[in-house]
Parts: C-alpha cells; structure tokens; sequence
C-alpha cells in the first residue's frame, strides 16, 4: 500500500482544492500522485491534462511518470516546465 | 566495474575542458554548410503565402479561381486542405487561418507556381471579402473590460470572473504573509514597467523544401530547432502517420527558441501533396517578422519591502504577458522567475496570459525571466539607490541558497548563485571607475532549465573511429561539445569521433534543441553511450583472454584485466578491438534512449557600465561582464559563446527592439532597417567568467548555459542607464526619445 505524500500546489490551484494550498494523497510515484489528485479534486483535471512538472525534493520532473516518491519527500506541483 | 557513476567532483577530465575546434567550422566560412533555402529538387515549384493585411477580420469568402487559372500555377490550398480534426489546432489555425484572420500577416491561402515571379503573380489574383473587425494591440488594452474580443469562449478555469474574455489563464505562487512582510520593511516601493516584444532576430528566414507524394510518404528538409516536432505536428496537420514523414534538418542560421515550432512546413507539404511535386518555401524577412514568434510584450507591477540593511522582507509581482492571438504566453515561466534569486520569507507572483491581434509568439532564450527580472531588479536597484547600501553585497545578503525555499515553491538543491555574486564583487569590473555620463548596472537571472526525451546511437568503426548519431539540431556547437564527451568517455582523440545530427527515420525520438538541454541531455545520452559501448568491449575483451567480463576494466582508451583472479594480460587498445570486432562477436555500438530528468538550474550575474548622451538620449554601452554557473564547462569557448550571446540580445532588446504598431494594427517595422539589432560596431568586448558549481543530475555536472545569459542583461543595462542618466527608466526599449522623454519629464 502507497504511503501518503503532501503535495504543494500553487496558488492559483487552490481554488480547486476548496483553498488547501497543501493536500495529501497516497502515492508511491509520480503517476499515483497525479492520479489521485485529479481523483480527489477533480477541479484539478483540466491543469494536469495540460501537463505539470513536479519538484520531489527540489529536482524538477516533467516526463518521469514512474519515479518513486518518498513519504517525506518535499513534493510540489508546478506548470510544465518547457524553454527556448 | 561501474558503467554509470556520476564522478565530476573528482574526475580529471583529459578532452572536457579543452577547446578545440569546431567539426562543422569549415564548412560554415567556407560556405560548404547547407542551410534551409540550400537544397533544391528535380522539378521543384515555388511556394507563397498569401497574408492578411487586416489586423482582425472575418474571412467571408476565398476565391482562388483565378489564380488556379493562371499558367504555371500547379496548386492552391486553403484551411480545407488540412486536418480538420488536428490535435494542434491552434498550430494549424496560426499556420493557416480559419473563419477569422487575427494579426497583420496570418496566413489565410497558398500556392505554388513554376518560378517565384509567377508565384507573386498568382497571389494577387486571389479574391478574399473580409468583414474587419476591431482589434487590440497592446497587453493592457486588451484586458480592458470594453476591449475587442478574439474568442468568444475566453480563457481556462483558471481565470477569476470579471476578467476580460482576452485573458487566457491566470497563475500565482507565493508563500508568507505579505501584509507582513511589507509592513516590517524600512522602505516599499512599488513601480510598474512595460517591455516591448522584441523577435529573435536569427539571420537565416525560416525555409524548407517538401516532398509529398500521392502514396502518402514524404521527406521534407527544414531549418528548425526540432525535427523529431516538425514531423509529428506536420503529420498531424496533414493526417498522415509520422512516421510516413522523414523529416532532416538543415544547418541553421540562428534559432533562439523560434523555431521549436512549424509556420512555413505543413503549408509546403500540403502544396505537394496537391501538386504532387516538391515545394520549396522560404520566407521573406517581413515575412519572418509579421508572422513568426516574436517574444511577448509584457506589463508589470512590482512591490519590494526592504530593511536599512538591506534585507528583503516581501515581494509581490503582478505580470501582464501578451502571447499573440493564441494561448500560451510565457507568464507562469516568467512569474516562477520573478523572485526565483531570493530568498524571500513572504512573497507572491502572479501572472496573466493574454491574447491581441498580434502573431503568436514563440519561445525565446528563457522564455518569460527576461522580462520579470528586468521589473523586479529595477526595484532592488532602487532600494538600494534609495537605502545607499551596495547592489551586489545586498543581492548576497538575499540570494537564494541550497536548501532556502524557491519563490514558486521547491527547496533549492545545490546551486550556484552566490557564487556567480561573489565573483562579480570580486571582479575588476565592479572596481573600475566610471567616466562621466556613465553608470554601473548590476542584475541577476534565473532559468530552470530542461531534459527531455534523447536517444543516441554511437558505432565503432574497424578503423577506430566513432560516428555518433544525435536527434537534436547543433544550435551552439554541440558538435564539439558531443565529441569532447565521447572521446573524454572512450579514451580516444576528440578527431576520431564524429557527430552527425541525423533524420527522423535513424534514431528514437528526440524533443527539440530547447531549454538549454542539448549539451545537458544528448551529452549525458552520449556518455551512457559511450559507457554501454565500453561495456560491450570490455565484454569482447574478456572474450578475447577467456576470464570473466567483471574481471575487465576500461582505463586510458584500452581493456585491461583487473583483479587478482584475472591474469597477466597485455591491454587490448580501443583500434585493436575495432579492427577484429567482426571476428570477435561483431559490430559494437552504444545506445541511450530515455528521458533525463535532472537538468540543474542555472544562475546568472551581470555587471554594464552603460554611458548615456543627455543631448541625444542614445546610450552605449561601454563595458560589460557576464558570470554565470556552467555546472561544467564542456567546451569553454562555446559557454562564453553563449553567455556573450545571450548578452548581446539582450542588449539589443533593452536599448532598441521594439514591435511597433500602427493605430490600424499592421506592423510599422517588419525589416532589419526599422528593427534595430545590435552589430559588432554597437558593442563593447563581452566579458565572461564561468563559475562551475556541478550539477549531480549529470555525470559530469553540466548545466544548460543557452539562455540563462539572456535574463539579466534588461535590467542590468536599465540599472546601469537609470543610473547614468539619473531617472528611472520603467519601459524598453530605453531607445534615444524615450530617454529623452524621460529626461525631459524630470525636468519638466
């Protein structure tokens, strides 16, 4: 059974979350954690089909779906870093 | 044996560092290079747009009759003529307009004709009836209530109501209290800034040449920053399946992120497709700049709290980007970047993406950091005019650091920011006297910096030598950089190894040269290449002496027995193993194809002495330094390539770029003459100095160094100007008149 994992959202997110800037949801990787997500908040679905990177512990991910997350991990949702 | 440690801490690096020449140097000055308009095909025909000379209209009708009638014309497509169900259907709707046209050069019909002059011909004959309708230019206006409305749906979920239909979506991050925080400081200011959008100015137009034949399976030579993206969206565009579509890029005269995506190519290859014939298409310059990505022009409210000695106590940033008449403009990069160099305990970014009838801009050097930190470093530079405390030591006091909390959120891991300051405190450049007229700017940057999927092939040849193949176009000399990390990897000379940027149907996807990954991404491919081959000749090598494959070690370019159950055995040298491979198991080739993530951060400092003419309002710059984190300088020439780069457009972007449009919407300037960009002759020598703080996501701990360079430069050439002309200057361009504007508000 996936642990559980806090994960903070940025601002605009929140009103999506009933104003929560942080939420817990079980997840053992990257895939877990965005699928709850939108499953918990669904308000959040629409940002997470556009795309999101996730920062475990200050490394940015943006394509890794499996990469493990760590119950005290530092976990937090940003846009989908892209660049020129 | 390990095959994939991470060693730059205490590697002794042999080809890293060095700085040889570069492979595809003599065909660049010898004209040997073939860039986009350089090929050509056995009965070609020449592709033309027809554009919009409306800024806003609704398309009522096309009627192409008479051009289809005139001799020499061998096709005609409109929007009909593409994939009405496309996935990219914003691409498509920029690449060829639907019901509306949105901007002074949206394409709207095409052709294609025996010779370019009939071409030209062909297109006046084409009978368009607009309904024009009223439009919006600058990024205020258009989130005025009573502004004109491009998409009657508006924006995302994300947008609060209230807000004009022209806003596309709204982020913010932050952390702390504000109200707090403000009210802790000895002195607030607020100001707000606006910048205009500036192009990316590369030299060579966006061309192609596009085979496309009635079995459905084409070829198309593009100059672009990605072809494996070419591919996929033409494919798309065209609802053909990508891989009927070899896509191979040409050389490329300059890039900058604007061409990470398609304009001419899809319209080419529907052009053959219908003529069944190859279409060769090649922009014009008022072409390039009419309806290709410029940056987005932006407006910005900035409010910084800070103590007497110098402590930052809150942030906030409200930026306004307009993305060009489509989605997506660059304001959540640029409002993560805002505060991304503080460490700041209450703070907050927000940011709008709005839409006007200008061309949908495309991405450019760290997209959306130039503009925010040209508005937040303005204020810091005030504080500290205002405080008398000094720029750099307060930038110290306030850097963000390994383990401080990121304005957007994350904990930083290690990066290099206070080094970057540190080097410039210690630099003769901050100790330099100044003359008069003259003024010294400083200002940091920030950029995140990208992985992205990567695939690699590396083949040994009998004769030793290598020939590495890589999906990513060579935007800054990755070519060397590429080989320097093969040959570091294989123990060989860097001129036995050759790399060549190959088509779409030799290797696994590769994501586009962008977000300074190339050398982060396909380098650390090429190593893990490097190292599956040597895993594969050590293997050979035990072979050879008959002991077991963990008892071989790869040192100095050859198989060597290691341990004390392996034997006495004389080395096997990388040329001997080539040259029997055949024999021994057969050919040998190292692969990579994954996703790295792992691409470190990357900041920057710059110091400009600017000097402004109080008469003429023109400014020069007379001495400028760039310091910035590499992680690890691969070829050191190139980094300092870029770091000046990224410096000279910036300069280019803060004194004279500028879109400028008419009351009627059209673009006023859409030529070098009118759209000013720095020569060599405006320039000073661009110093550099590469700080390396090595990031752990790459063997040898590279950082993208391709745009970071292109985030300070606005603000610390405004600090510098805004301290030499002793007024503030909040709008760039600072061309000539709009100092002497502001000079003269002053006095006035």
């Amino acid at each position: 059974m996936a642990a559980q994992v806090s994960v903070e959202l940025f601002g605009s997110l929140t009103q999506f979350t009933g104003g929560a800037r942080t939420v817990t949801v079980e997840a053992a990787t990257i895939r877990d954690l965005l699928a709850r997500l939108a499953e918990a908040h669904p308000g959040l679905a629409p940002q997470l089909d556009r795309g999101v990177s996730v920062s475990i512990d200050g490394k940015i991910y943006t394509e890794a779906l499996f990469q493990p997350i760590s119950p005290d991990s530092e976990v937090v949702l940003l846009p989908r870093i892209a660049g020129g | 044996m390990a095959f994939d440690e991470y060693d730059s801490e205490t590697r002794i690096f042999s080809a890293v560092g060095t700085r040889p020449v570069r492979p595809d140097g003599v065909d660049k000055v010898t004209g040997r290079a073939l860039f986009g308009a350089d090929m050509s095909a056995p009965g070609m025909l020449t592709g033309a747009i027809l554009r919009s000379p409306h800024a806003h209209a609704r398309i009522k009708s096309i009627d192409t009759s008479k051009a289809e009638a005139l001799p020499g014309v061998k096709a005609v497509v409109t929007r009909a003529d593409f994939n009405a169900e496309a996935d990219n259907a914003d691409v498509l709707d920029n690449c060829m307009a639907g019901e509306k046209v949105l901007y002074d050069g949206h394409a709207l019909a095409a052709l294609a004709a025996i010779n370019p002059r009939v071409a030209q011909k062909a297109l006046r004959l084409i009978e368009v009836d607009y309904e024009v309708l009223p439009h919006v230019t600058d990024v205020d206006a258009a989130m005025a209530p009573d502004a004109p409305v491009l998409r009657a749906e508006g924006g995302n979920e994300s947008v609060p109501e209230g807000l004009s239909k022209n806003v596309m979506s709204m982020c913010e991050f932050g952390h702390g209290d504000l109200d707090k925080g403000f009210a802790e400081a000895d002195l607030v200011i607020e100001k707000s800034f606006k910048t205009a959008a500036a192009h990316q100015g590369y030299i060579e137009p966006h061309a192609c040449l596009a085979s496309l034949g009635a079995d459905g399976r084409g070829e198309l030579w593009v100059c672009t920053q990605g072809h494996f993206v070419v591919r996929n969206i033409c494919a798309d565009l065209l609802g053909m399946d990508s891989t009927q579509l070899r896509v191979v890029a040409s050389e490329i005269g300059g890039g900058f992120g604007g061409k990470t995506t398609v304009f001419l190519e899809p319209v080419a290859l529907a052009l053959s497709r219908k003529a069944s014939r190859p279409v060769k298409m090649v922009m014009s310059r008022s072409e390039v700049f009419r309806a290709t990505g410029p940056t987005s022009s932006t407006s910005m409210d900035i409010k910084i709290g800070m103590t007497k000695d110098g402590r930052m106590t809150a942030g906030l940033a409200v930026n306004r980007f307009q993305g060009g008449a489509y989605p997506g403009a660059p304001v959540d990069m640029g409002a993560m970047c805002s505060f991304a160099c503080y460490n700041l305990e209450n703070v907050k970014s927000v940011g709008y993406d709005v839409i006007c009838n200008r061309p949908k801009q495309a991405a450019y050097r760290a997209p959306g950091s130039p503009m925010a930190a040209f508005a937040v470093e303005s204020v810091v530079d005030m504080l500290c005019q205002e405080l008398g405390l000094d720029p750099v030591e307060v930038r110290i006091k306030n850097a963000s650091r390994e383990g401080t909390k990121a304005s957007y959120g994350p904990r930083w891991p290690r990066i290099g920011l206070e080094e970057t300051l540190e080097a410039a405190k210690a630099h003769a450049h901050y100790k330099a006297p100044l003359g008069p007229n003259q003024g010294r700017g400083v200002s940091c940057g920030f950029w995140f910096n990208h992985g992205g999927e990567t695939s690699v092939s590396l083949a040994l040849s009998q004769d030793g030598t290598v020939a590495l193949s890589v999906g990513t176009p060579d935007i800054g000399g990755s070519r060397a950089s590429m080989c320097l990390m093969a040959a570091e990897e294989l123990g060989i000379p860097y001129d036995k190894v050759r790399t060549t940027v190959v088509d779409t149907a030799s290797l696994g996807y590769n994501d586009v040269s962008h977000g300074s990954r190339v050398t982060y991404a396909s380098g650390l491919a090429t190593i893990k290449a490097a190292r599956d081959a040597k895993q594969k000749l050590c293997a050979r090598a035990a072979k050879i002496w008959g002991i077991d494959p963990d008892a071989v070690t790869w040192e100095d370019g050859m198989a060597k027995p290691s341990g004390h159950n392996a034997g006495d055995h004389d080395p096997l040298p990388f040329s001997k193993l080539c040259a029997t491979m055949g024999r021994t198991g057969g050919p040998i080739s190292g692969h990579f194809e994954a996703t790295p993530e792992g691409a470190g951060v990357s900041f920057a400092t710059h110091l400009v002495d600017a000097e402004v003419d109080p008469e003429t309002g023109a400014t020069k710059v007379v001495r400028y330094t760039v310091i910035q984190d590499a992680g690890k300088a691969i070829h050191p020439a190139y980094v300092e390539g870029q770091f000046q780069g990224g410096a000279v457009q910036g300069i280019g972007w803060a004194l004279n770029e500028e879109y400028i449009y008419g009351e009627d919407g059209r673009l006023q300037n859409a030529g070098f003459l009118d759209y000013r960009i720095p020569v060599a002759s405006d320039l000073p020598m661009i110093d550099t100095e590469i700080v390396e703080v090595p990031n752990p996501g790459h063997p040898y701990g590279v950082r993208g160094v391709g745009e970071t360079s292109i985030v300070p430069p606005l603000a610390a050439i405004a600090n510098a100007v805004s301290r030499a002309a002793g007024v503030r200057m909040t709008e760039l361009p600072m061309s000539p008149p709009r100092i002497l504007a502001a000079l003269d508000a002053q006095d006035g």
